[in-house]
C-alpha cells in the first residue's frame, strides 16, 4: 500500500474545515504551505478549550485553573522535547517563532562568545530571518561574515564550506531546509566540520520540522529552532533548542517577570533553565496547541506524511518540467516537497495573480531569499508547497492553470 | 473629458465582461499597449518600490497640465497603471490631487490597491497625487 492509501487524504482533508471553500468560484487549492501551513480541527479546538475553561496565568497561581494552564503548557514542553530528541526539556525554550530563536542567538551567545575579527558563517540560501540578525551583530562587534555559495543546481557548495572552516571561526547558521528551494542540507556534516574547528551551529528547522525527522542529538546541534505554525499548529509560537551547557553559559536575552529568581534594586539572580529565557507571560494557549499538532502529525506518522508528499513532489516535478518554457529553480538531490519555478518572458506577480483568480494559492516574489535570488540572477520565482492534505489532482489544476496563464499572456 | 468621465467610461467599459478571464484579458491587453518607460527613466529615483514588482513613474508639465508616464515589470500591473494615467493624465495638478478613484473599485480591482499585493499600485495613486500637489502652484 502506498503512504497515499495509508493516509486516507480525503479523511485528512476534512480535518482541515479552511480548505472546503471556494476562491473565486473555484474550489480552493493551497499550495502556500511552506509559508505557514493549514491548521487541524484538533488544534482549533484545543486553542478555544484553553480559553473556554483553563485560561490563567502559568507558574506562580495556587489555584486550580493556574495548576491546570502550567500542567497543560509544561506538558506542550515535554512533548516537543520528545519530537526533536532531547535529552532534556532544560532544553527547550519557547519563542515567537524562528525569528526571534536566532536572534535570541545572536544577541546573547553571539554578543558573549564572539569578538571582533572572529568569523561567523551563513550560507547563500538562508531567509533574511537568518541573515539580518548576523549582519547586525557583525557591524556592531567587527565580525567578519562568511557566506557558503550555492550551486548551479541549488546545493551548498560544501568544498568551498570547508575552505571557509577555521580557529577564526565562532558559529555556522544555516537552515536545515531551503524555504525557497526546498532543498534538504546536510547538517550533519556540516555540523561535524565546524565542531572539529570548535565552532557552534545553530540550525534554521523552520522548513524542516514539518517533512523531516528531527533528532537534535543524533545531529549534535549546538541549537536548533522552528516555528509552529509551518507545522500545522498555531501561529506566533516557536521553539529553541541548545544544548544545556551552553545555554547556562548565556546571558539572559530580555529581562522582567518569570526569568528571574530573586530581585533587589541592587542586584538580580536569574531563574534557571529554561524559564531565564522566557521573560513575560508566554503565549500560553499557543504552546498548549503545538502540542496538539504535534500529536495530529504522529497520529499520522511523519514518514507516512514524508513519503505522501514525496510522491506529490515528484508528480509535480514530472507534470511542471512539461509546461515549456517554464524552468524549475533548485534541482537538489535530497529536497522537500517545494516546488520553485520561473517562465520564460511572464513575471511571477502575473502568474501569481491569474492562479489565484483559478483559485490556486501560491507564494510569487523573492521568498525572504533576496540574496538567492540574485545567485540565480532572477527576480523571483513561483513556489507551489506542498503539505499532507494536499493530492495529484490539486497539482493537475496548478498544471491546467499554468497552461491558462500562458494562454492570456502570449 | 473630466477625470470623472473617464472613469464612467472604464466602469462601462467593464460591464461587457463577465467572465474573469475577458476582464484580465482586457487589462493584459492595456499593459502591452502601455508605452513605458525607455530605460534611461528607470531610474531609482522614479522608482515606486514594492515588494512583489517595481513600478516607475515620470510625471511633466506643459502648462497648467500635469502628464504621467509609467512603466511595470508585471503585465497586469501595467494594465492598471495604464487606466490610472488615462483617468488622471493631462489634468491640472488641483484636480489630481483631489480625485476619487472610484473606477478602481467598480471594476472589480481593488484587491490590486490593498497592501498585501505589495505591488506598488497603492503607492503609484499616492505617488501621482504626491507629484500634483507639488505642482500645484
Ligand atoms: C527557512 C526559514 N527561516 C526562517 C523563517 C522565519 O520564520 P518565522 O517568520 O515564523 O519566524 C522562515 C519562514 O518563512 C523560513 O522559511
Amino acid at each position: 500500500m502506498t503512504a497515499t492509501e495509508i493516509l486516507d487524504i480525503q479523511a485528512i482533508r476534512a480535518d482541515f474545515p479552511i480548505l472546503n471553500q471556494e476562491i473565486n468560484g473555484r474550489k480552493l487549492v493551497y499550495f502556500d504551505n511552506a509559508a505557514t501551513t493549514q491548521k487541524p480541527t484538533s488544534v482549533i479546538d484545543t486553542i478555544t478549550h484553553y480559553y473556554n475553561f483553563d485560561n490563567a496565568n502559568i507558574h506562580r497561581g495556587i489555584h486550580t485553573l493556574a495548576e491546570r494552564a502550567t500542567r497543560d503548557f509544561e506538558a506542550s514542553r515535554e512533548a516537543i522535547r520528545d519530537f526533536l530528541g532531547a535529552s532534556s526539556i532544560e532544553e527547550i525554550i519557547f519563542t515567537s517563532g524562528t525569528t526571534q530563536g536566532i536572534n535570541l542567538v545572536a544577541s546573547t551567545f553571539g554578543r558573549k562568545f564572539i569578538k571582533e575579527g572572529d568569523e561567523i558563517i551563513i550560507s547563500g540560501m538562508e531567509h533574511h530571518s537568518n541573515i539580518v540578525p548576523w549582519q547586525m551583530l557583525c557591524e556592531e562587534r567587527g565580525i567578519k561574515l562568511k557566506v557558503i555559495p550555492v550551486t548551479d543546481l541549488g546545493e551548498l557548495d560544501m568544498e568551498a564550506y570547508v575552505n571557509m572552516l577555521s580557529e577564526k571561526v565562532k558559529l555556522i547558521s544555516v537552515n536545515h531546509v531551503s524555504n525557497s528551494l526546498g532543498t534538504i542540507n546536510p547538517v550533519k556534516k556540516i555540523i561535524e566540520l565546524a565542531h572539529a574547528v570548535g565552532a557552534k551551529v545553530l540550525i534554521d528547522g523552520a522548513q524542516a520540522t514539518s517533512h523531516l525527522n528531527i533528532d537534535v542529538q543524533a545531529l549534535d546541534a549546538d541549537f536548533y529552532t522552528f516555528s509552529a505554525h509551518k507545522l500545522y499548529g498555531p501561529t506566533g509560537i516557536g521553539v529553541l533548542y541548545g544544548k544545556k551547557e551552553i545555554l547556562n553559559a548565556m546571558p539572559p536575552y530580555m529581562g522582567g517577570g518569570e526569568m528571574i529568581k530573586e530581585v533587589t534594586f541592587e542586584k538580580t539572580t536569574y531563574n534557571e533553565l529554561p524559564y531565564k529565557f522566557e521573560a513575560g507571560t508566554p503565549n500560553i494557549a499557543d504552546v498548549v496547541a503545538l502540542k496538539t499538532a504535534l500529536e495530529y502529525i504522529a497520529l499520522h506518522g511523519k514518514e507516512n506524511i514524508a513519503a505522501h508528499e514525496d510522491m506529490l513532489l515528484q508528480y509535480a516535478t514530472e507534470q511542471l518540467s512539461e509546461i515549456e518554457g517554464l524552468r524549475i529553480i533548485g534541482q537538489a538531490k535530497e529536497k522537500v516537497s517545494v516546488v520553485s519555478f520561473v517562465m520564460d518572458g511572464i513575471h511571477h506577480q502575473d502568474i501569481g495573480v491569474l492562479l489565484d483568480n483559478q483559485g490556486v494559492a501560491v507564494r510569487t516574489g523573492h521568498h525572504c531569499t533576496q540574496p538567492l535570488m540574485q545567485r540565480f540572477n532572477i527576480l523571483g520565482t513561483t513556489r507551489a508547497s506542498f503539505a499532507v492534505y494536499n493530492t495529484t489532482e490539486e497539482i493537475d489544476k496548478l498544471v491546467a492553470g499554468l497552461h491558462k496563464v500562458k494562454k492570456m499572456l502570449s | 473629458m473630466t477625470i470623472n468621465e473617464t472613469q464612467d467610461e472604464i466602469i462601462e467599459e467593464f460591464e461587457l465582461f463577465d467572465d474573469w478571464a475577458d476582464k484580465y484579458e482586457y487589462i493584459i491587453d492595456l499593459g502591452k499597449k502601455l508605452k513605458g518607460l525607455p530605460e534611461e527613466q528607470k531610474t531609482e529615483e522614479n522608482i515606486i518600490k514594492g515588494c512583489q514588482s517595481r513600478v516607475w513613474l515620470n510625471a511633466h508639465q506643459e502648462g497648467e497640465k500635469l502628464f504621467f508616464e509609467a512603466d511595470s515589470e508585471a503585465i497586469i500591473v501595467k494594465g492598471l497603471v495604464n487606466m490610472l494615467i488615462r483617468v488622471l493624465s493631462g489634468h491640472t495638478p488641483k484636480d489630481i490631487s483631489e480625485a476619487d478613484l472610484y473606477f478602481i473599485d467598480k471594476i472589480g480591482m481593488s484587491s490590486h490597491l490593498a497592501q498585501t499585493r505589495s505591488n506598488g499600485l497603492a503607492s503609484m495613486v499616492k505617488q501621482m497625487k504626491n507629484y500634483a500637489i507639488a505642482y500645484t502652484p
